[in-house]
């Protein structure tokens, strides 16, 4: 096991472009590989003599690769998305909470994204379409800010074939889009949920969780069968430098996956 | 009841809606069906009608001198569409394009404003509902000025 304090090369394998500003790394390990990881977990990857920064990981559990998608907005990221096949990165973890926690089997799993949100449900996504009986169904709901801005947009119709019910909104489009318009948590309405069957996972921006989780928990789904994915600002990963502290949380060790019950007091605090 | 009655009470406008209620919102009530491409209402038309969409999929659009359409919403089952025959001066503000096959319901509005004038119970129950939908739209309008899948600022001096 290698210690997650130091981080592991990995060297680059793939790299696609997804949007103008988001690119999605394959990476192998170079030296031992990191502790096999769980949909929803991190990990710290550092780009050298950049920085290092928390990337959720976007790809399917199991085996040594891993895949993160990155939007570039600021050095570290502007420097990751710009790295190349061959090119080796550090990396550190996994760290933190899982998708897994909320386990929906034998219920409705549904998947609410904003934005570059869809990275972290995907490994959440392609593992729940391996094993599609053990969910009633199947539901994703994405939001972006355009046509353009989709990520993963080649990846909809295979799981729409995989059994997966997919609704795709955009904020803002012109005629030759066929898809819908508008936010995200309108989709719910037209998603026919049973709310007391139903067990959603969220990631976007806070705050179009926080309006989708109060949306789905308007609509009947108790608290405790909402979940949703929060970020402060993690660094050492291992709940000691307290860096990433909400409230009573340690958002590295207590987060990123956060039940709606334990979250909505305290994302409502301005000051947290 | 008649056999759009037994339809319309499963649309989510009808949900909670007495019996005698029901049957009265059903009088005038037609069940159609648009094909794909067919335009509703273009921008600035007589407002008269409301739809109540069951299956499918409508775009509000507007047209923008020098580009295409841009599509301001999509309404899709379950939604209501037309709203602006409500107050004066009852003229579209925006285009409507069927952008599959839809069917709906469709109301003429001035058997609704009749109904809601000769049953003011029906009346609340039925501006109650459209109201309901108008704060609905205007709340997602709002946070979609938000822009939340915008990149964060250049001064929240993120070095991420």
């Amino acid at each position: 096991m290698t210690d997650c304090r130091y981080p592991v090369r990995y060297r680059i394998s793939s790299r696609v472009e997804e949007t103008h500003d988001t690119v999605t790394l394959t990476l192998e390990p170079a030296d031992d590989p990191i502790a096999a990881f769980r949909p929803g977990q991190f990990t710290m990857l550092y780009s050298f003599g950049v920085g290092e920064i928390p990337i959720s990981v976007s790809g399917l559990p199991g085996g040594p690769s891993l895949t993160h998608t990155i939007r570039s907005v600021g050095a570290v990221s502007a420097s990751l998305c710009a790295a190349r096949p061959g090119q080796v990165i550090g990396v550190r973890g996994p760290f933190g909470t899982t998708w897994d926690d909320a386990d929906a089997a034998g219920r409705d799993l549904l998947l609410v994204a904003g934005g570059i949100g869809l990275a972290p449900l995907r490994p959440a996504l392609l593992s729940a379409l391996a094993q599609p009986a053990r969910y009633r169904r199947i539901i994703l709901l994405a939001g972006a800010r355009s046509p353009a801005e989709l990520v993963f947009a080649a990846e909809y119709d295979q799981w729409r074939e995989r059994g997966a019910e997919v609704g795709i909104t955009v904020d803002k489009a012109d005629a030759s889009w066929p898809g819908q318009v508008g936010v995200v948590t309108q989709l719910i309405g037209r998603a026919n949920l049973d709310p007391a069957g139903t067990t959603a996972l969220i990631c976007g921006p806070e705050v179009m969780m926080r309006i989708t989780a109060r949306a789905l928990t308007g609509a009947g789904l108790p608290s405790p069968s909402v979940w949703i994915s929060l970020e402060r600002n993690m660094q050492c990963g291992i709940a000691e430098c307290g860096h990433c502290q909400l409230g009573p949380l340690l958002l590295c060790r207590d987060g990123p996956v956060v039940n709606f019950g334990v979250a909505e007091p305290l994302i409502a605090v301005r000051e947290l | 009841m008649n056999d759009v009655g037994a339809e319309l009470a499963s649309h989510p406008f009808a949900a909670g809606l007495t019996q005698s209620q029901l049957d009265r919102l059903a009088a005038i009530t037609s069940s159609i069906e648009v094909q794909a491409g067919t335009r509703l209402f273009e921008e600035d038309g007589q407002a008269t009608s409301l739809w109540l969409i069951r299956t499918g999929q409508i775009a509000l659009d507007l047209h923008v001198p020098g580009r295409d359409r841009l599509i301001v919403e999509t309404l899709g089952p379950g939604d209501e569409l037309g709203l602006s025959w409500l107050l004066p001066p009852a003229r579209w503000k925006f285009g409507a394009v069927a952008q599959v096959d839809v069917s709906a319901f469709e109301l003429s509005s001035a058997a609704v404003t009749g109904l809601c004038e000769s049953d003011h119970e029906l009346g609340y129950q039925l501006t109650w509902r459209l109201l309901g939908t108008a704060i609905g739209r205007l709340q997602a309008a709002r946070i979609r000025i938000l822009d939340l899948y915008a990149p964060p600022s250049p001064t929240a001096g993120s070095s991420s």
